[in-house]
């Protein structure tokens, strides 16, 4: 698939530097005209008055950036014999992630399991913020990998599924907060709420399908958030449940006492131990995600999930109780969220509805469709850059010396994500990993790409 | 119409709607054991609907339908095809992204595991292309590969009654006269009841022991098939000025 641009018709070569210049020239002169009154001048109030402040610095590094900008766009995109981007285009598609796939998952779960030493050894000032962030990531990547059962295997596009995470979180601090229970406890507890939720979102919309089964789950998103608001006796509404026990490491606290994980091993305190174990309790957890999905799919439950997605009438025809189908689906999906939702719970000490609206479930399903619908790779390499990413932006502290001192990177991270989903759909429509590994195997391995598959097809 | 009364499947004044829009209108079909029946019609006549009918998706509103002796009017789909239907629906639906391996494995998933090696050398001798084409995604097949796979896959699921949904429709003439061929051969080596759906009426009614004309969601004629072939009604509505 070639970019739009690559089919604009060519101008003449000869003049095309002058004509590249003379075009950026223009453009630059406008942002001079038009940014005079919006950025080049300022108004404060002033004791007699308005003042007038002039921000030439400003205005000058707009017109230069502008002008940098549209020369280049004119030189590599516009007017270019073979545009840039078309090029990109090639080179997203031609490279083959999957064939890389193998390896690659292999060193990134080599990486996963050293992690914490690694960055309490290289960077040992900051290793407690990378670990958080780590512990971040792979939290929404074990919530990926569960939303990926819903909507990248069985085909059914869930857009509440921070729903269950919340039923997962809510029900690990209720039942702390109402009868004691430790996390370890109470997480296969929250794990099967959360699938009985599941299933309670399920059966109302075994009819439904594409974008009525879309707007039912939003729906019912934001119906257990505003529950979980509203109802303050039991929930304790916007001020949420603090004082949610931390886990234990068979009865051990993490804590500085006598009895403590440190004290116990004889080691010196440092509050590092409890990131590091959290971060192993998550990092398991998502594993056992990954795990349980790749055997599910070897199974007759996960092949009749995948012919779900293809065609459900053929299903039907083939003697597949679809009811069935779609409840498991959504009720081990839900299940996961609920573990995550649990651990969450346990990390944070402190939940409230906040975390829990419809902007999460947007960031896990954008995770799976950029990762590449059911492909489990893919849902770690969009964690990584869209969590990681998000993170990364906070470091950025020096473009504020350019934008001036109010500018937040944060704040556009919004825009950023947009960028990126727009850029992904245009270049690679079905996502980083698009390619499916067949569940059965007869002599070699064939690769079977989905790009030749009519887009928006079992959807 | 049933000759000796020992009818696998018996349709029985079938009514089926559409919302307030009548499909059927008191549909009479019997489908014999060890027979190839036919049902031929024009587009839009109730042919498909009484097909997906037997397997209760839409389910009658009126009638009877009798499977192996049981009553399976109001049955759901799934529960129907375990009775031992399997059906090769209209328009194919196979799995496009799956492979033609877990195309048949979807198909078997009715059976106990034991029988999955012996059927697929069944079906791969009946279809060698698809054992060549055993690696590759669903839908990268041609259209009358995709039909073999349909029907294979049906047979997966080691069907006593085989319902055929046009399996025709939008292929060479070579190739279906291949797949007709593989039709007669299951019916005349393994005793393969097999009821037909389709357009295509002077393949069908050829093959076929009995064939039945529908119009308009009621039964018209029915008889034998080199019958119903010689019949004027039928060789001016549905033969003359067309196809072989």
């Amino acid at each position: 698939m070639a970019t739009s641009t690559s089919s604009l018709p060519a101008p003449a070569r000869s003049s095309s530097l002058a004509d590249s210049l003379r075009d950026a020239g223009t453009a630059a002169l406008l942002v001079l005209v038009l940014g005079f009154f919006f950025l080049g001048v300022r108004t404060d109030i002033a004791p007699g008055g308005l003042t007038l402040t002039f921000r030439w610095g400003l205005l000058i590094s707009a017109v230069a950036v502008v002008f940098a900008g549209r020369l280049a766009l004119n030189l590599f995109v516009f007017k270019a014999k073979q545009p840039v981007t078309g090029r990109m285009a090639g080179i997203l598609e031609g490279t083959d992630l999957s064939g890389l796939g193998k390896w690659l998952s292999r060193i990134l779960l080599a990486f996963a399991i050293v992690l914490p030493f690694f960055f309490t050894v290289f960077f040992p000032d900051r290793d407690r913020q990378y670990i958080d962030l780590a512990i971040l990531i792979m939290t929404y990547i074990m919530l990926g990998w569960g939303l990926n059962i819903v909507v990248g295997l069985a085909g059914l596009l869930d857009l509440g599924y921070v729903a269950f995470y919340a039923v997962g979180a809510y029900s690990f601090a209720l039942l702390a907060q109402n009868f004691g229970f430790g996390f370890w406890m109470a997480l296969p507890l929250a794990g099967l709420l959360a699938a009985f939720w599941g299933v309670i979102l399920g059966f109302p919309v075994l009819r439904l399908r594409g974008d009525y089964l879309a707007i039912v789950t939003l729906a019912f998103g934001e119906i257990v958030r505003i529950v979980l608001l509203n109802w303050y006796q039991f929930t304790g509404g916007p001020d949420g449940i603090s004082g949610i026990p931390r886990p234990t490491l068979l009865g051990l606290e993490f804590s500085r006492g006598d009895d403590g994980f440190a004290a116990f091993f004889g080691l010196q305190y440092d509050s590092i131990h409890r990131y590091i174990y959290l971060y192993y309790i998550i990092f398991i957890l998502a594993i056992i995600t990954n795990v349980v999905t790749m055997r599910l799919r070897r199974l007759p439950i996960g092949r009749a999930w995948e012919a779900l997605r293809e065609d459900e009438i053929a299903c039907r025809s083939l003697g597949i109780n679809t009811t069935n189908t779609k409840l498991t689906a959504f009720a081990i999906g839900a299940m996961f969220g609920g573990f995550a939702g649990s651990f969450f719970a346990t990390r944070q000490g402190f939940i409230s509805p906040e975390s829990f609206t419809f902007l999460e479930s947007a960031i896990i399903l954008a995770i799976v469709v950029l990762g590449g619908l059911g492909s489990q790779i893919g849902v770690v390499i969009a964690s990584v850059v869209m969590i990681g990413g998000i993170e990364m932006l906070r470091n950025l502290g020096f473009l504020s010396q350019i934008f001036g001192p109010g500018f937040d990177p944060t704040q556009y991270r919004m825009l950023i994500f947009g960028l990126a989903m727009v850029m992904i759909m245009v270049w690679k429509p079905r996502g980083l990993i698009s390619t499916r590994e067949p569940t059965v195997v007869l002599k070699e391995k064939k690769r079977i790409g989905a790009d030749m598959v009519a887009q928006g097809e079992g959807h | 119409m049933s000759a000796n009364g020992q009818a696998l499947l018996s349709v029985r004044k079938v009514e089926t709607y559409y919302g307030k829009i009548v499909a059927l209108r008191g549909v009479d079909v019997d489908v014999d054991r060890g027979e190839i029946v036919t049902l031929i019609g024009a587009n839009g006549a109730g042919k498909s609907t009484l097909m997906m009918t037997i397997c209760g998706n839409p389910q009658a509103r009126a009638g009877q339908i009798i499977y192996d002796g049981q009553d399976i009017t109001n049955m759901p789909t799934h529960e129907i095809m375990r009775l031992g239907i399997a059906q090769s629906p209209e328009g194919r639906r196979i799995f496009g992204r799956m492979t033609v391996m877990e195309n048949l494995q979807m198909g078997a998933s009715l059976v106990a595991e034991e029988h999955f090696d012996e059927d697929l050398r069944r079906v791969y001798d009946l279809f060698p292309r698809l054992k060549e084409r055993a690696g590759q995604r669903g839908g990268t097949l041609s259209g009358g590969e995709q039909q073999m796979l349909a029907i294979a896959r049906a047979l997966m699921g080691r069907p006593k009654l085989l319902l055929l949904d046009e399996p025709s429709l939008g292929l060479a003439p070579l190739i279906v006269k291949q797949i007709f061929e593989v039709i007669a051969e299951l019916n005349r080596n393994d005793g393969l009841t097999v009821f037909l759906v389709e357009q295509n009426a002077f393949h069908a009614l050829k093959l076929a022991h009995r064939g039945y004309v529908m119009v308009n969601g009621n039964i018209t004629m029915s008889g034998p098939g080199r019958e119903l072939l010689k019949k004027e009604e039928v060789r001016a509505a549905y033969l003359e000025g067309g196809r072989h």
